[in-house]
């Protein structure tokens, strides 16, 4: 996700970086790139503008630091500026005290409402509680059976009214519904609308005025362009919601929209959705974000992620055998078992600093981890725990057992000889500094 | 070949394009008697914030301030001229006029593979070509590939009813490829002049999904061995940079004949067509500007361009 802004950010400061100090001649060079960078990543041409401008003056002006590099510097002011751009610290829902939570959904066509809503139900519902979703959606076609069908799916129950076409009526019945049912969680999926549509806006209203949510949620797609302040900019002033949803992030070369939408409507962004699976949502995190976009990586996201998936006992008893040396192919299968639970390689790696922005070209293919089970697969208890014995007539049985060619078994030997190298190395600190230093070739 | 185009429409439903874009132009240019680099920087701001992008922008103001250079008229009237001049030039380069009705009959079914990210309104669109081509006094037949998103089934169904055309689908979960196969068998027993493939909409991004398309499009080869007649990428109006990624991946993988620009009755922008124009090869063939079945239109360059200066 944004890599390519994080690409382009990295050459635009290469100017600046290696030089002795900053003078308006440097900086404004690299500032116009800058500008180039935000505007090609969709940012609002208002909200660039007074970015830059923002930047500028810090750069220059006192908080200028002698003892770091410039890169570093405006690296620095980047991150705070961006951080605090998006909205300084995350923001999360609000709940009702008395009486259910009732979180309406508004955004124009195809933003993603309906899958977010079925999403954010299901997210709620984890969280224990107890969530109705309704479909107010009375205008596109089969809108209510979609929201249906993903209500089966995720097991929460879909309030509609199949004969009415009045969706402040439909919207006002399944609040009554849930209270009577003892639900406490209300998500209201409506029409996607454009915002110069005046009578659907004012429907929009009434529904508001109806139901009196607690949360309102404006759902938009990351891939909007400039047009992105402007339609949430219409939609704040009719319903002033509460959050923004930021829909289709798993896409690339976007972000813009989420620059900008803060900056010009001054309500925080809670939601990132990433993928079309149900379980594809997080709590958007302005400053994690602002961290990526700079190429820092999100390490934060990737530490809880590991956690969550991670068994911390199998988690110890790895990380003792690899500093005793003594990782065989029985834990590596247990490893990359671990890593498949984290999510897609791809993104795992994105989340890493300093990989972010070199990731752009590489392919990483997830089947090559069901190349190196299913090789694992194929040896025999023995030849795991101690691969010193796989000779050449082991190889040539695993690599008929396990259909691939001898030349992967070849390579997976090989790059996991190469692993146990690395982690000799990593035995302990004095060892690491020498590596690194020979790294360096002195 | 659909005979419904609306200028008055049209001018309607781009409005709101025209009032940033050209609006916006002469009133930077009304308000100072000569051109001065904070007219032309001005001018840039309007065509960055319509979405036309930064090289198409510079590229129109810079030739915009070559023409000035030897311009003694600096009138208003003429410099808005000249930047419809350019943007016109950049339009027109790519203008390709669409299939005629009788080459689809001459060698039918005429096979319209229709594909598009998330959201984009690729399912509309196909209820708005269905009925268009019916009305065109064709056959035509729907194939409803998407078998992923929850009740897409429905909702092109609704819309096959509308335009009183076929649809062929399966239960969801159904290899889409299989979907095609069957249609196009159907479409060859029956008659059918014209064959639409709704597809699911994934993002650019995913090869896995990528790579499905292309095994739609094979497959549509293998049955029928001049189809896939027609690819069309479906891009949301709205989008920003990206559409030029889209339309860049989704050719990779399908050939794309030609686009279809949505939701331009209720963007501020548009400019994203121009764009597409000048960095793709591929041309425009429809614009949506409305919700109803009829919000369909041929895409012309030059009325576009008048219905943006008129």
């Amino acid at each position: 996700m944004l890599e390519d802004l994080t690409l382009k950010f990295d050459k635009a400061l290469k100017k600046v970086t290696g030089q002795g100090r900053l003078t308006e001649q440097n900086i404004s060079d690299t500032m116009r790139e800058l500008r180039r960078v935000l505007l090609d990543a969709d940012v609002n041409y208002k909200v660039a503008k007074s970015f830059i401008d923002d930047v500028k003056i810090k750069a220059l002006g006192e908080e200028v630091l002698a003892s770091v590099s410039p890169g570093q510097m405006i690296t620095k002011i980047l991150y705070d500026e961006l951080t605090r751009l998006m909205g300084g610290t995350r923001s999360e829902l609000t709940f009702s005290a008395s009486g259910p939570t009732i979180i309406l959904m508004v955004g124009l066509q195809g933003s993603g409402k309906t899958t977010f809503s079925a999403k954010l139900a299901k997210y709620l519902k984890d969280k224990n509680r107890k969530v109705l979703l309704t479909a107010a959606d009375v205008y596109r076609p089969a809108a209510k059976d979609q929201l249906k069908t993903l209500g089966t799916q995720i097991e929460i129950p879909v309030f509609s009214i199949d004969e009415s076409k009045d969706a402040v009526l439909i919207s006002q019945e399944s609040v009554k519904f849930a209270v009577a049912n003892g639900l406490n969680t209300i998500i209201v999926d409506t029409a996607g609308r454009l915002h110069v549509d005046d009578v659907l806006m004012d429907e929009i209203k009434r529904i508001k005025a109806a139901i009196k949510p607690t949360e309102i949620l404006f759902v938009v797609d990351s891939m909007t362009g400039q047009d992105a302040v402007n339609s949430a900019k219409a939609f704040h002033d009719a319903v002033d919601f509460d959050g923004v949803v930021l829909t289709k992030l798993d896409g690339d070369s976007r972000g813009g929209s989420a620059l900008s939408i803060k900056a010009v409507v001054d309500v925080p962004i809670k939601f990132s959705s990433l993928g079309e699976k149900l379980d594809s949502i997080e709590i958007f995190h302005p400053d994690r974000l602002a961290s990526r976009i700079l190429g820092k990586g999100d390490v934060i996201s990737l530490v809880e992620k590991a956690q969550i998936q991670y068994d911390e006992r199998e988690a110890e008893d790895l990380e003792k055998k690899l500093l005793s040396n003594n990782f065989n192919f029985e834990d590596f299968l247990k490893q990359i078992k671990m890593i498949k639970k984290m999510g897609s390689l791809k993104s795992l790696l994105g989340m890493i600093p300093g990989l972010g922005t070199n990731l752009k070209n590489v392919d990483v293919d997830d089947k090559q981890l069901i190349k190196v089970e299913s090789i694992i697969q194929s040896m025999t208890k023995e030849e795991r725990g101690n691969p010193k014995i796989l000779n050449g007539s082991r190889r040539m049985r695993i690599a008929k057992g396990s259909g691939n060619s001898i030349q992967d078994i070849n390579r997976l030997i090989k790059q996991f000889k190469e692993m146990g190298k690395m982690m000799k190395m990593f035995k302990n600190n004095k060892n690491l500094q020498r590596a690194m230093k020979k790294g360096k070739g002195k | 070949m659909f005979k419904n185009f609306n200028l008055d429409k049209l001018k309607n439903g781009l409005s709101k394009t025209k009032k940033r874009l050209f609006d916006g132009i002469q009133e930077a240019i009304s308000t100072k008697a000569v051109i001065d680099e904070d007219i032309l920087d001005e001018l840039e701001e309007i065509l960055i914030s319509s979405d036309i992008g930064v090289d198409t922008a510079m590229n129109v103001i810079k030739n915009t301030r070559a023409e000035l250079y030897y311009e003694s008229d600096r009138s208003k009237l003429n410099i808005t001229q000249i930047i419809k001049n350019e943007l016109e030039s950049i339009l027109l380069k790519d203008d390709k006029i669409a299939s005629d009705k009788s080459s689809i009959i001459d060698k039918k079914p005429h096979v319209i593979l229709v594909v598009g990210v998330n959201g984009a309104g690729k399912t509309t669109t196909i209820g708005k070509l269905a009925y268009n081509y019916k009305n065109a006094g064709l056959n035509v037949l729907i194939a409803s590939a998407d078998t992923f998103r929850a009740a897409a089934n429905e909702q092109l169904e609704i819309w096959a009813n509308r335009a009183g055309v076929k649809i062929i689908q399966k239960s969801t979960g159904a290899d889409p490829s299989s979907v095609v196969f069957e249609a196009l068998e159907n479409a060859k027993l029956n008659n059918v002049d014209v064959v639409l493939i709704d597809t699911a909409g994934r993002l650019h991004t995913k090869s896995n999904l990528m790579k499905e398309l292309e095994k739609i499009r094979n497959v549509i080869t293998k049955v029928i061995p001049h189809a896939p007649n027609e690819v069309f990428l479906v891009v949301d109006g709205n989008s920003g940079q990206n559409a030029l990624v889209q339309a860049n991946e989704f050719s990779k993988s399908t050939k794309l004949t030609g686009l279809i620009v949505t939701k331009l009755d209720g963007t501020a922008k548009g400019g994203v067509i121009i764009q597409i124009s000048a960095e793709q090869k591929i041309p425009i063939k429809y614009i949506g500007v409305g919700e109803g079945i009829d919000d369909l239109q041929d895409f012309d360059s030059k009325e576009f361009i008048e219905a943006l200066f008129s």
